[in-house]
Parts: C-alpha cells; structure tokens; sequence
C-alpha cells in the first residue's frame, strides 16, 4: 500500500472534489483511503467529479458551534449525492430543497475553501 | 441469567460544584444501596466518559476514587449508546462467569464543567474531521439532516415531531429530578428560536450534569426479579454523510437481532425506553424499532399511546428531551426509570404493566445502535 497523500481538491484549498474508485471491484468511496473499503484492494484510483448532483438533505444553521462560523449563520448545510453515484457534505444556496440538481461553485468559509452548491442553471 | 438488582440517578441539571467523579459517585452509591450490595461486592465495573474530565483509565481512577477493587474494570465510549452497550456489556460478563456483580456508571458536569460553546464542538468532532467538521456543522445540524430527509420521504411535519417534545415535557412534570418543570405546547415548539432546520430548540435534549449507575448481577439481591432477557447491536456508519438509506439504518438490524435472540416480539413488549436526543430521533426510532408505523408515531403520541396510562407508556421520567441529557448517563436514566416502572417503584408515575420493556440506545448519528428486552421473572 502507498503512502496516502492528501487529495488535491477543496479538502487542502483547491477547486474541486475528489473521489475515489477501486481498480479491482470498481465500488467508488468519497472519504479518501489507501484501500478500498469495500473490497480492500490498495491504490484506488483517485478521481475528479462533475460537481453535479442532487440534494439530498438540507439542514440550515441558525446557531452556530464556534465563534468563527456564527459569522456565517445561517449557512446551508448539504448532503448530495453526485453524479458519479457517491454522497458528500457541502454548503448551499439557503433555499435549496430535497430533489434540487445543483451544480458545485466553492466559497471561503471560516477562512476555509468548501463547495458551494447553486440551482443548476438549464 | 442476569438481573438488574439495583438502580442509581441524581437529578439532572446545574450541580454547581460537582465533578464527573462526584455525580459517578453519588449514582454509584444510590445503585449499591438499591441493590442491598457494599463495595466489596462488586467484582466488575464499567464506565463511560465524561467530556469535562477526558481520560485514558477513567474506570480505573473512579474505582479508586469510589473505593472498589474490582477483577474486571474498563471504560467504553459509544456515544450516546454507551450506557445501553454497557447494559448488555455487564449482562454478557455475567453470563459468561467473569464477574458475579457489575456496576455501571456514568455521570458528568456537562453543564457547568465547561461552557456551552466547548460543549457543543466537542460534540461536534463525532463528524468526520476533513469531509464534514470543515463545514461548521453542530450536532443539531446533522440530525437536522437525516430529520429533512425523513420528513419528505416519509410525509413527517414539524408539528409531528414538536409532539414528541410535548410529551417529554409532559412526563417530566411528573419527576422532581427533572430539569425542566414547565409545561409546553406545540406551538411553543414551534415558535422556540430556530437551531439548525427543521429542529428548533425545543427539539433538542438540554445539556446537564448528572449521573445514573445500576448493577448487573448473576442473581437477585432481593425481592425483585429484573431479569436481562437478551440485547443485540448493530454499527452501520459513523458519520451521516456514510449513512446508509433510512430503511437500513442500524436500530432496525439491532431489534431485529435482539427479538431473534430472545424470541421476544414487539407485540409482547408492555414499556418502551428509546433513545431522544432529538424530537427527530425519537420519531425515527419508534418507527424503526416497530412501535409505530412509519409516519405514524406522532398520531400515536396525540392519541396518548405512549402516555403513562396508554397503551405503551414510554420515557416516563421524560427522557433526554426534558428530564434532560448529561452524556453518558443521560441515556441510563431511561434504565433507571424502566426499573422503577418494573418494580412497581414509580410513585406518582407508575405504569399499569411494565412487566416487560423493551430499551433501544443510539449513538452518534444514528450510528451504533443497542436494542436490549427486559422482563419481570413472577
């Protein structure tokens, strides 16, 4: 098993989401490993989505945990499943719903980069 | 066999000057009187953690502390189903000869031992620290989550789930050691300040300090014969966002593995202890476990199905929602009540029939999961 690198997407400050997808029984894991974890097969491939999706769920935050996000408040908390068939945490337009197709911008949070899903625009 | 042959809580709320080991000492100390045992009774002793006093030995520096020198010691951490997995922890350490009485301990000053800000991130690490903590989300927030997607994939209404709270409330006005003894409506639920949507405040448990202890023994110390019938788990995920679909979530495998172990079934259960960190989870735990069908407890709660006199009294201190929520043992106080119904011993809020109880605990969200029956032996 090689060394595991830290994912060059929105998790280290770069615009995009990554992913990753096993070589040997092609499950697909979002949360980044030296192994699949379905199969346990080393070095999945490492992977870029779409940035397209479907919300899922939607929590708004009136009350934030740390002084630094009660800056923010309120802040639309995502889960959607992407395109290529995993689910992620994002934030979102505050008027998102359930069912919505969003498509992934990125914003500064806490000082911090995070997708940003809009509405997709037809 | 085992028994529950003995039973220990503090109120909760503010115990300005308390530590986590005095309120795990005075729970301790009411259990061992219960259960007519002394100190040197207990060869087993298992404990939680407490997020005011973070330790690497806490059973040990308790036992020390309370005065036992017990053959079998360890602490445990899951989540809010830590008490229950240590329920069935101590009923399989007896079964199994390795300790004769097991005393189970959990108390902490959540309320006052820190502030509330500190209280709500530690709590908030239980997200995954680079795909999820990132992002601000509050433990409200992630229950907000699974509570969104319940709702429209279920037909669930905001008012459907205040009425979980109500009756909570409701419950704990019976109980002095209660946190909360004003009576609520549904729409004080729904116009108390909005936390993460759709939970408002009054969907979600308090923070408290308090402790709750019981021991598991291999035979009964007295008259009462509570007897461990069988317990189950179930671990499907750890964070919500790698939970999977919610008619595969973990409390329906657990109680699908606990009546099977037992022989048990839903229709044969007379009193129910579950889980209610939120009004959502409540909800959602009734329906999985079968008490109710799916979108259907909160009609049941307005019919009075789970009141004291109805049909299946649940939560009759007033759960985590309103006798309130102290980490570790928030949850034992659902124990704790289930033994005083069953023993006849709860007063002004004693049940009809609680000759056999069914009690589900839940941890992280919706994580880890332990469904547990008990049973009066005649």
């Amino acid at each position: 098993m090689s060394e595991l690198k830290p994912a060059a997407d929105w998790t280290s400050g770069t615009e995009a989401i990554g992913y990753q997808s096993c070589r040997a029984c092609r499950a697909i894991q979002y949360f980044r490993r030296s192994f699949c974890a379905a199969c346990g097969a080393p070095d999945p491939e490492n992977k870029f989505a779409s940035g397209e999706g479907t919300v899922y769920a939607t929590s708004l935050v009136l009350r934030a945990g740390t002084p630094e996000a009660r800056a923010h408040v309120p802040y639309n908390i995502l889960l959607v499943d992407t395109a290529e068939g995993f689910r992620m945490m994002a934030h979102g337009a505050n008027d998102l719903v359930i069912g919505d197709k969003v498509t992934a911008r990125y914003q500064t949070f806490t000082g911090r980069l995070v997708p940003f899903f809009e509405r997709t625009t037809p | 066999m085992s028994y529950i042959t003995g039973v220990g809580l503090t109120p909760f709320g503010k115990h300005d000057g308390s530590s986590t080991l005095d309120l795990m000492s005075r729970a301790a100390e009411l259990a061992l009187a219960d259960a007519g045992l002394k100190r040197a009774d207990i060869d087993g002793f298992l404990c939680g953690y407490s997020t005011t006093m973070p330790h690497i030995m806490l059973a040990t520096v308790f036992a020390e502390h309370f005065g036992i020198t017990p053959s079998y010691a360890h602490a445990i951490q899951v989540g809010g189903a830590t008490g229950m997995a240590m329920a069935m922890l101590a009923h399989q350490l007896v079964e199994g000869g390795v300790a004769r009485h097991v005393l189970v301990v959990g108390g902490e000053n959540r309320l006052t031992g820190q502030s509330r800000d500190v209280s709500i991130q530690a709590l908030a690490q239980v997200g995954h620290p680079t795909y999820e903590v990132p992002l601000g989300p509050t433990i409200p927030a992630y229950y907000g989550l699974v509570a969104s997607r319940y709702m429209h994939e279920y037909g669930v209404t905001q008012e459907d789930l205040a009425e979980f709270a109500v009756l909570m409330r409701a419950h704990a006005l019976t109980h002095p050691g209660a946190q909360f003894h004003e009576p609520i409506t549904v729409a004080d639920v729904m116009a108390s300040k909005a936390i993460a949507t759709p939970l408002k405040l009054l969907d979600c448990c308090p923070v408290s300090d308090g402790g709750a202890a019981f021991v598991v023994s291999y035979e009964p110390t007295g008259d009462a014969r509570i007897r461990v019938r069988g317990a189950a788990q179930a671990h499907t995920h750890q964070h919500v966002t790698a939970a999977p679909a919610l008619s595969e979530l973990g409390a329906e495998i657990a109680i699908a593995r606990a009546k099977q172990a037992t022989g048990i079934a839903i229709s044969d259960v007379r009193y129910a202890a579950v889980y209610d960190s939120f009004t959502i989870t409540l909800c959602m735990l009734l329906e999985d476990l079968g008490l109710a069908g799916r979108g259907e407890a909160a009609a049941r709660v307005r019919a009075g199905h789970f009141g004291q006199h109805g049909a299946m009294p649940l939560n009759t201190h007033g759960g985590l929602l309103s006798y309130g929520h102290c980490g570790v043992g928030g949850a034992m106080a659902h124990l704790v009540e289930t033994h005083l119904q069953m023993t006849g011993r709860a007063g002004n809020r004693q049940v009809a029939d609680a000759s056999l109880a069914l009690l589900h605990g839940d941890g992280g969200v919706l994580s880890s999961h332990v469904s547990m029956f008990l049973e009066r032996e005649q």
